[in-house]
């Protein structure tokens, strides 16, 4: 056990501290060299600092390999491989803008080193019904999954601290769900995930200091979907993730394309006098999370920032009974 | 509570995740196709492929019914 617990607490630490201690120096060097953008939502249209990605990856890959040292396996491997080459995705989107298409192909490549490793199963397992073995179709998911969590993430990232925010529940959701499936070395390895996200959030949140654009994203969402595989709990995962998967599916399904959120002309949300955030009328305006919430009424960065939380451990709490029904069978 | 037609949307998506789990595993894992040899495996491969993607296809436009449903009740009030 405490062959475990070491590593553990050693891996978070790394995480947490490497993140808390170097995004301050990010935000003044981004700063420094003007790679700053407009933060629409914010009276006066403030200038915040993007992207925050280069923090979440060192913190990232100092704890895995730190990890890597205690247990030499090949899903650890996957995971900072893959993690890190949807981090280079991002970076590029971040500096230059690309095509709707550049980013699920790009991410999809990110997750052949999984493939190529062997770290993966090809049981894919139901609650309630068991497991099916399907090693074609497998490989398949393993291509899907990880353009569809990076651009999850990154398609949920439109107000201040909402993407670090619902990625601390969504991660630590997975975490405890790997520790319920026993499945312990997994379950350590995804400590990271929760505990940059959670150092990030300190300066991602609401009035937001930095931004962290498609490399902050893509790495957060495609290091979630490497673990969801490596891990076994796929589905899990899925049900964690499903405020943000509904946002991608609304987006999608009213725009019946994938572009990027810039190329939308039709805005889905405005402001209003005080500043508060509105579902917009027009009906051929994209519809996405925040206006299904937005349809109740107006209501402000924080309030919206809020309800998404509230779905997100809503969606937690849905997941870890997922996990639990893994165990049962009818 | 603010949003709460939203809890219920992913109270619903959760719901035909167990149920579809469960058509795959129960109905669609044991088919098998025999009989043209060598290829035996990829013809069963397709074969639940496309009763997987009819499966999305068909929960795709659930939720996009329900979608709309939610959407232009709550635009309207």
């Amino acid at each position: 056990m405490l062959d475990q617990i070491i590593p553990a607490v050693l891996v978070s630490a790394i995480a947490f501290f490497s993140v808390y201690i170097i995004t301050p120096f990010l935000i003044k060097a981004l700063e420094k060299r003007n790679l700053t953008v407009k933060d629409y939502n914010r009276a006066g249209e403030a200038m915040v600092p993007r992207p925050g990605g280069p923090s979440l990856l060192i913190g990232i890959a100092a704890a895995e390999i730190t990890l890597y040292m205690f247990f030499p396996t090949m899903e650890i491997v996957a995971i900072l491989v893959t993690t890190s080459l949807a981090f280079v995705v991002g970076i590029i989107d971040d500096r230059k803008t690309l095509g709707g298409w550049f980013k699920p192909i790009a991410l999809a490549g990110c997750a052949i080193p999984i493939i190529l490793l062997g770290a993966y199963d090809s049981n894919l397992a139901f609650p309630l019904f068991g497991s099916v073995k399907i090693p074609a179709l497998y490989l398949a998911l393993i291509v899907f999954m990880i353009p569809i969590t990076g651009n999850t993430i990154n398609s949920i990232d439109v107000l201040n601290g909402v993407a670090s925010g619902f990625m601390i529940i969504a991660s630590f959701t997975l975490t405890v769900s790997l520790f319920v499936m026993q499945n312990y070395e997994i379950a350590i390895a995804s400590l990271p995930l929760g505990f940059v996200s959670l150092a990030f959030y300190k300066y991602h949140k609401f009035p937001s200091r930095i931004f962290p654009g498609d490399s902050g994203a893509l790495t957060l969402g495609a290091m979630y979907g490497v673990i969801a595989i490596v891990g076994h709990v796929e589905i899990i995962a899925a049900v964690a993730l499903l405020p943000a998967v509904i946002n991608s599916f609304l987006f999608l399904s009213s725009v019946k394309r994938i572009i990027e959120h810039r190329e939308v002309k039709l805005k889905p949300v405005a402001h209003t006098d005080d500043f508060k955030i509105m579902a917009t009328a027009d009906k051929d305006a994209p519809i996405t999370l925040v206006r299904l919430i937005l349809a109740g009424g107006p209501m402000t960065e924080k309030q919206i920032g809020s309800v998404i939380f509230k779905l997100a451990l809503f969606s937690a709490a849905l997941a870890i009974i997922t996990a639990l029904m893994m165990g049962l069978k009818i | 509570m603010k949003g709460a037609h939203v809890f219920l949307f992913v109270f619903v998506m959760w719901i035909l995740i167990i149920i579809g789990g469960g058509i795959l595993i129960v109905f669609t894992a044991p088919i098998s196709i025999i009989g043209y040899g060598a290829l035996d495996s990829f013809f069963t491969a397709g074969v639940k492929a496309v009763i997987a993607i009819t499966l999305v296809v068909i929960w795709i436009y659930i939720l996009s019914k329900i979608k709309n449903w939610i959407f232009h009740k709550h635009l309207s009030c």
